[in-house]
């Protein structure tokens, strides 16, 4: 079991002395001004896009060359001590959240977009490069990089590659896994490796797929070949309106029974709309239980023939309004409240928690109706916002973390969301990753034995277990202690361990 | 399921006794990686949808089914799995366990994706004997590693794939073949050039000196490329054929094939030149696939060349009749170190005993 490092095995030293230890040893491989470690500058790494969980880490390291980074990781490993790379910090499950006793390595400097072909159709980034910089550099060539996460202006492409990120047109143009041709880095022991190729395929086992989604737990990216798309020549946004949710889940299953793949179908409920309005006004309608924005591209021939197929489509499935996007500030207009979902909800609680199921789209409107009985039950309001077109919901609960009460309501509430979207088939996550905050419901989805070959994976690549340690696989004890663990087929495996 | 579960006791036996074992679906690919060790273990017994639900775009189908069967119940409902794998040997051979262990696809890979993007989730028996679930039957699923995917082209070496999620897509409305006459350096510029353009671009092939360009997609914009790109249009019907037999290798090129003749599979960046290995290759995936026929013996050099053009070189059929020194050439090329050492490293947690195709991938795994 490669459980995660804990105080107990660095022995006698205390963390002071770990840290003067640790300190010492990186002095001799970083530039000063490479090296923070006094409590006021390792402040800001404390936690990631989950800000509910904070960890002080023992060091921050800020290399600048790719030596650096091989010299840091060799001399952690050294030392037995975990590394945790951190690109912007937006994560929303805690996955760049430092270990206390270990080093939080920024690659904020790696920032330079080394090369964009517009012939061969990819760019090649450093891993500190922002999402949306990629598709700013190809906009000259009629290019872009699809993936497009909603922290697109300021997440890395090597946190999208470590979370496997997605974003609102993914049905159409995939994940970071089907846009990422090539990542260089660095193992845990500090030596270079490389995953895929410039080529469509490579030789052996295709490691590129087990690494794009691994929260770097299983290898540090320094590098990205990204493939470029071309940007389609019109986008056009129909906004549907629906009386009841079921009309509006069911919708988006005839969408694609009619053998249509939108660009994008985002769903919004009636309160998430009533929120975002308040803050973009974009013109939602405030009556719909539920909004659906539905989106084509294409050559202006195959958008006016889709928007046409669409626009039928959701009127037999009972839209109540439909209204087409007429030119690009219009459909902006529309995708503004979508887009700003979070930042609304922040203004009309002082804290929300946002989930990441993802559930077979059939279920859009029996989760949606369970997630209503469970604002009763926990007495906390949940705004909802599903990239529907995928199935992955963002429910936004609502809630006071100064309240301890509302905060542990709050926690079996997502806990609840989790667990009854693993029953419908589903998954805890769909594209913010597990981190810390999802380890629990990984017990629901994942048996022991599965579980248990996860942790091979990681030591196949990591063998001490040193990078971004006790993140998304949970250990058997603690499932053991959530009290849940997935059983497939039979008898609970380990009987002999105590349970609550 | 009896079937599994006598696959699942076989595989705790082969354990207990050190026996290797060799997966085997249809047997359509058998020609296809290493030598054929251990004692055959059928999965074809194992086969059967075990859901399909059109509008979610996913199927979930055992492995021991046959490819044929999975793609005359996608037709029936206008979907298809868009990346065509290639269907060797007698019709309805191949698995669909099979198409993904070898992970292969077809001509409209370069434009549509690989096996493994289309994989969402996967069942597998390890080295131990354990039924294990990874993925799940939704297209978004970062929870935890993403072992499913790994599988594609894994050609077995890490378990047996038991069951397998895959994402499915609607049949494309609209589809035209144009020709070009032009060599084999103005077909790979031509296509880089469209390639940067919003066009329903969906496969291409280069031979005899003809640019083959297959478009699909709405109708509107099928026709309105059409008009942008010129060429001669094909007869839709002589047209489905030849694509057909190119996915499935019974163009002339391929079946043609002499006793005498190693057929190569090289991958490469879509812009590599043309490259500096003697004959004239088959080229497809808008130039990042490229076959060449070649006598026994020319390992090295053709290796070098692909590497040289940021590529690797597959030995993917041998010649019947091969000297001694050619028998020694590996079908895959070679790893780095470092990959080298991940690859032991999952074999060992995945199949501890070393039970699962021993050297069908490399030699030792």
């Amino acid at each position: 079991m490669n459980a995660p490092l804990t105080s107990s095995q660095e022995g006698a030293l205390s963390r002071t002395e770990r840290q003067a230890q640790v300190v010492r040893a990186l002095q001799a491989v970083l530039p000063a001004h490479a090296l923070l470690w006094q409590s006021e500058d390792t402040v800001p790494y404390e936690c990631d896009g989950l800000t509910a969980y904070r960890t002080r880490p023992l060091v921050v390291a800020l290399p600048e060359t790719e030596a650096q980074v091989a010299a840091v990781l060799r001399t952690c490993h050294g030392l037995d001590v975990p590394v945790v790379a951190r690109g912007a910090g937006t994560g929303l499950s805690g996955g760049a959240m430092p270990n206390a006793l270990g080093v939080t390595m920024s690659l904020a400097k790696f920032n330079n977009i080394l090369k964009i072909d517009p012939v061969s159709r990819t760019a090649v980034v450093q891993c500190g490069v922002r999402n949306l910089a990629i598709s700013e550099a190809a906009a000259p060539y009629g290019l872009y990089y699809a993936p497009d996460p909603s922290s697109q202006i300021a997440c890395t492409i090597g946190g999208n590659v470590a979370e496997n990120s997605g974003g609102v047109h993914c049905l159409k143009y995939g994940l970071t896994l089907h846009n990422v041709m090539r990542v260089r880095g660095f193992t845990a022991e500090g030596e270079p490796i490389e995953f895929g190729s410039e080529a469509l395929d490579s030789a052996g086992l295709d490691l590129l797929a087990l690494v794009i989604g691994s929260e770097g737990m299983l290898a540090v990216t320094v590098e990205v070949t990204v493939k470029l798309v071309p940007k389609p020549q019109l986008a056009r946004c129909i906004m549907a309106s629906f009386d009841d949710v079921r009309k509006a889940g069911d919708a988006v299953a005839a969408v694609i029974a009619a053998g249509i793949i939108p660009a994008g179908l985002e769903m919004m409920d009636k309160p998430m709309t009533a929120a975002v309005e308040d803050f973009v006004h974009a013109g939602y309608d405030l009556t719909a239980e539920a909004i659906l924005l539905c989106e084509s591209d294409g050559t202006p021939e195959e958008v006016e023939e889709e928007i046409g197929r669409m626009s039928e489509v959701l009127r037999r499935s009972g839209a109540t309004a439909i209204t087409v996007s007429q030119d690009e500030a219009e459909r902006l207009k529309f995708w503004s409240g979508r887009k700003n979902a979070f930042p609304a909800s922040g203004r009309i609680s002082p804290d929300y928690m946002c989930l990441d199921s993802t559930i077979p789209r059939k279920r859009l409107a029996d989760i949606l109706l369970a997630i209503q009985e469970m604002e009763k039950k926990y007495e906390l309001r949940c705004c909802n916002v599903f990239h529907a077109g995928d199935g992955n919901l963002h429910p936004l609960v609502l809630f006071d973390a100064n309240d301890p009460d509302e905060l542990h309501r709050c926690e079996l509430f997502g806990a609840d969301i989790l667990e009854t979207s693993v029953a419908m088939g589903g998954t805890v996550s769909g594209e913010h990753g597990v981190g810390v905050e999802k380890l629990n419901s990984m017990c629901v989805q994942f048996s022991a034995q599965e579980n248990e070959q996860m942790f091979g994976v990681k030591r196949a690549f990591d063998p001490k277990g040193t990078l971004n340690p006790g993140k998304v696989i949970p250990t058997l004890s603690r499932c053991a202690e959530y009290g849940k663990q997935l059983v497939r087929g039979g008898a609970l495996p380990h009987p002999e361990l105590p349970r609550f | 399921m009896a079937a599994l579960d006598d696959i699942i006791e076989r595989i705790r036996e082969a354990g207990a006794k050190g026996t290797p074992l060799r997966i085997r679906g249809g047997g359509s690919k058998d020609f296809y990686g290493g030598p054929l060790e251990g004692e055959p273990l059928d999965i074809a017994g194992h086969s059967g949808i075990s859901s399909y639900e059109p509008s979610e775009l996913v199927v979930t189908v055992r492995a021991g089914t046959p490819l044929a069967e999975l793609e005359a119940l996608l037709a029936q409902q206008g979907q298809c799995l868009p990346f065509e794998p290639p269907r060797f040997g007698a019709v309805g051979q191949g698995t669909v366990g099979g198409m993904v262990a070898a992970g292969l696809a077809g001509p409209s890979r370069a434009s549509v994706g690989s096996v493994r993007d289309f994989v969402l989730g996967a069942q597998l028996v390890n080295g131990r004997g354990e039924l294990l679930t990874f993925g799940g039957q939704v297209m978004k699923n970062v929870a935890g590693y993403d072992v499913s995917r790994v599988l594609a082209g894994s050609l077995g070496v890490l378990g047996v794939i038991a069951e397998l999620s895959l994402k499915v897509l609607p049949v494309a409305p609209a589809e035209a073949t144009l020709a070009f006459e032009c060599s084999q350096a103005d077909a790979l510029r031509m296509l880089n050039q469209w390639g940067g353009q919003p066009l329903p671009l969906n496969a291409s092939a280069w031979m005899d000196g003809w640019l083959y360009l297959r478009l699909r997609g709405a109708q509107a914009a099928v026709e309105a490329a059409c008009r942008q790109l010129g060429g001669e249009r094909a007869a839709a019907d002589d047209s489905a054929a030849s694509w057909m037999a190119l996915r499935d290798q019974t163009l002339p090129f391929f079946a043609e094939r002499g006793a005498g003749q190693d057929l190569w599979r090289i991958a490469v960046p879509q812009t590599a030149p043309v490259l500096a290995i003697e004959g004239t290759p088959l080229v497809e995936w808008h130039g990042g696939q490229r076959w060449y026929l070649l006598p026994p013996g020319h390992a090295q050099k053709v290796r070098t060349a692909a590497r040289a053009a940021g590529g690797h070189a597959t030995l993917f059929a041998r010649a019947e009749e091969e000297g001694d020194e050619a028998r020694s050439a590996e079908p895959f090329d070679t790893l780095s170190a470092a990959l080298q050492k991940i690859h032991a490293a999952l074999k060992r947690e995945f199949d501890p005993h070393g039970l699962f195709n021993p050297g069908r991938l490399y030699a030792g795994l």
